[in-house]
């Protein structure tokens, strides 16, 4: 084996309209499970990633729910946070320069109760970093913004509380409205809800709309019942189901996704997987699905250091698979159903 | 340039994650306690936790449990904490042997902050809430504080470290008061029945570091409340919250908390916790089975709590 095989390229690529963002790693953490980056600073070498995904971030402050907030599941957990945070103008003041501050690339996650929330949290992010001071150019090497990811899987407030990611129509009304605000050198991701019937429509809406790359999956809506109390667990019934009792849900809408893309259906655009990954081999699962970089989310919780392990981990798998990077792997197991190697 | 500022007297030592073998294991009455070998508490001040992972590597239980730290030993390199078998998660904990590795994150949280020599601190405990009191108690007499203990639980069998913490706190010269529910050990009747005969006789300011169940701390604060107008009386409470992840992005161990700007924020009791000043708690707003969101809280939803 060559030296060159035994560092694999982990960096992964996400386009923006005015071109390519590299990211160092191609490992991320995941919106909620990080939250502005610096509590993970201890753990983990935060420069190393590919990015830190920041909690949501939306125009106000907001104290979120009432707890209890969460309930362990098999394998996974329940929340019901309510977005929880400090609103745009905090987060602009003290989070992004901290993250600049320490080298980090940050993917900041914005939303909104309705598009005209989702277009000033855009804007007030766009205000400040399109400059070239302490937090660098957006979208380049010494930028601390690397992406935006658009939280679609919150209520519309003027559409019933309908979830924005639940309907096409306002899924690709979100994500043109912050595309359109949002600087040409930041790439802008969907994140999508596999709560839907037909995922790949709602991926085709916002690619259609606008959207640079696709971020798959966001929580599954659960229910957990306190069987003693005979009373439901989470104050508020119901709550985001994440962690690896998603994971084959992630790989399947991945799947499903990527597969669009390679018959035609869809533009070809980065997906970002999610959901569930606990290990190496878990992240070249979303990987090998059609995912170009993978978020490490609720596992974080137990292991504080695991998107950095994740990320080593994932680059033992590139290596036994005798690739450059991890390029190579993207949506490779489709190439295996192709050449028949399934019945 | 301006100096750096002088590192904050309360500030936590930075948390490592480590994996640690368990040295000793013994029971301690109904509980069990873990003697693990590692550094990462060695600057830890009681008050604090460290959160265990369990279950093993495969485990299908993801979130860590947190436990406050029993003692620390520098020299020996260890630190231990007291279990509590509530479900599953802490059932594994608790059968942990010599000899196993457990994976641990600490020091994690605030610490209490000791009183200046010469004052006077009161430890109050409910059930494994007395877990760190004979660490503190040691760490008290060394600064000169004077120190007793209220400890209580239900029954005798779920007191929890009684002769440890009366070996430390006699040596420091104080008492240590024992009530138990069903009166099988010492007075029959709750902890705060003697913390107010101890406030009501105090000479002098009182630092009161209670421990235990939420209904508990608030029934502390409730009685120094109170307690006959006299000399300061200050309470520190360590808060039990259910944790997800113990360091801060989860999120889900948030309590409404009156800040210094008089404004109620829901904050986390994993980092701006587990010890809180009992005054700036909003103890209206905390149940048996959870906080509600004060309506003028900092981002409370319009018209009151979602």
């Amino acid at each position: 084996m060559s030296d060159l095989a035994a560092t694999p390229d982990m960096g992964a690529r996400l386009l923006a309209p005015a071109g390519p963002v590299d990211l160092v790693g191609s490992v991320l953490t995941a919106s909620g499970c990080a939250a502005a980056g610096r509590e993970l600073d201890p753990y983990l070498d935060l420069t190393a990633l590919g990015g830190v995904v920041t909690k949501t971030i939306m125009r106000g402050a907001r104290s979120g729910r009432p707890t209890p907030r969460m309930a362990e599941t098999p394998s996974g957990m329940l929340n019901s946070i309510g977005l929880q945070g400090p609103g745009v103008e905090a987060f602009l003041a003290a989070d992004l320069p901290w993250l600049a501050q320490r080298g980090a690339r940050a993917v900041v996650s914005v939303a909104g109760e309705d598009v005209g929330e989702f277009v000033d949290v855009a804007t007030a992010v766009r205000e400040a970093t399109s400059g070239d001071g302490a937090l660098g150019a957006p979208g380049t090497d010494g930028g601390v913004l690397a992406a935006l990811e658009v939280n679609i899987s919150c209520p519309n407030v003027a559409n019933r509380g309908l979830v924005f990611a639940c309907d096409p129509v306002s899924a690709a009304e979100v994500v043109a409205a912050v595309r359109e605000v949002t600087d040409p050198r930041v790439p802008v991701l969907a994140k999508l809800s596999p709560d839907v019937t037909d995922i790949v429509a709602v991926a085709a809406a916002a690619l259609a709309a606008g959207a640079d790359g696709l971020v798959m999956v966001n929580t599954l809506l659960g229910v957990a019942i306190d069987v003693d109390r005979a009373a439901p667990v989470l104050s508020r019934v119901t709550g985001g189901l994440s962690g690896p009792a998603i994971r084959p849900v992630a790989v399947r809408c991945i799947w499903q996704v990527h597969a669009a893309m390679r018959a035609g259906l869809l533009p070809t655009a980065p997906i970002v997987g999610v959901g569930g990954v606990r290990t190496g081999r878990d992240a070249a699962e979303l990987v090998l699905a059609g995912a170009a970089a993978v978020q490490v989310g609720t596992v974080t919780f137990g292991d504080p250091g695991a998107p950095a392990r994740v990320q080593a981990e994932l680059a033992d798998v590139v290596r036994h698979h005798g690739a450059a990077g991890l390029g190579e792997l993207v949506g490779r197991a489709h190439e295996a159903l192709r050449a028949g190697g399934h019945p | 340039m301006t100096a750096a500022p002088a590192r904050d007297p309360g500030a936590a030592a930075v948390p490592a994650q480590v994996r640690a073998e368990v040295v000793r294991a013994e029971d301690l009455g109904v509980y069990r306690r873990l003697e693990l070998a590692t550094v990462a508490g060695a600057a830890a001040a009681p008050g604090q936790f460290a959160a265990v992972a369990v279950g093993g590597e495969q485990s299908a239980m993801l979130l860590r449990r947190a436990f406050s730290i029993h003692a620390v030993d520098p020299a020996a390199g260890t630190l231990s904490v007291v279990v509590a078998a509530h479900g599953a998660g802490t059932r594994w904990v608790c059968e942990r042997s010599a000899g196993d590795v457990v994976d641990v994150v600490a020091p994690l949280g605030t610490g209490f902050t000791l009183p200046a020599a010469g004052q006077r601190l009161v430890l109050v405990g409910g059930g494994y809430g007395s877990a760190p009191f004979a660490w503190t108690a040691r760490a008290a007499a060394a600064r000169g504080v004077a120190v007793d203990a209220v400890i209580g639980a239900g029954d005798e069998a779920r007191l929890c470290d009684v002769a440890g913490v009366q070996d430390a706190v006699t040596a420091a010269g104080g008492t240590v008061h024992v009530t138990t529910d069903d009166g099988s050990a010492g007075r029959r009747g709750r902890v705060t029945d003697v913390l107010a005969e101890l406030l009501a006789d105090r000479q002098g300011p009182v630092t009161v570091a209670a421990c235990g169940p939420m209904a508990m701390l608030a029934a502390v604060h409730a009685t120094a409340t109170a307690c006959p107008d006299g000399p300061p009386v200050a309470v520190k409470v360590a808060v039990e919250e259910a944790m997800a992840c113990g360091v801060g992005i989860c999120m889900t161990c948030v309590l409404p908390v009156r800040g210094a700007d008089g404004a109620t924020r829901m904050l986390r009791s994993c980092t701006e916790g587990p010890v809180l000043d009992a005054d700036r708690v909003r103890w209206d707003c905390v149940g048996a089975h959870g906080a509600s969101v004060p309506a003028d809280a900092v981002g409370a939803p319009e018209g009151g709590a979602a």
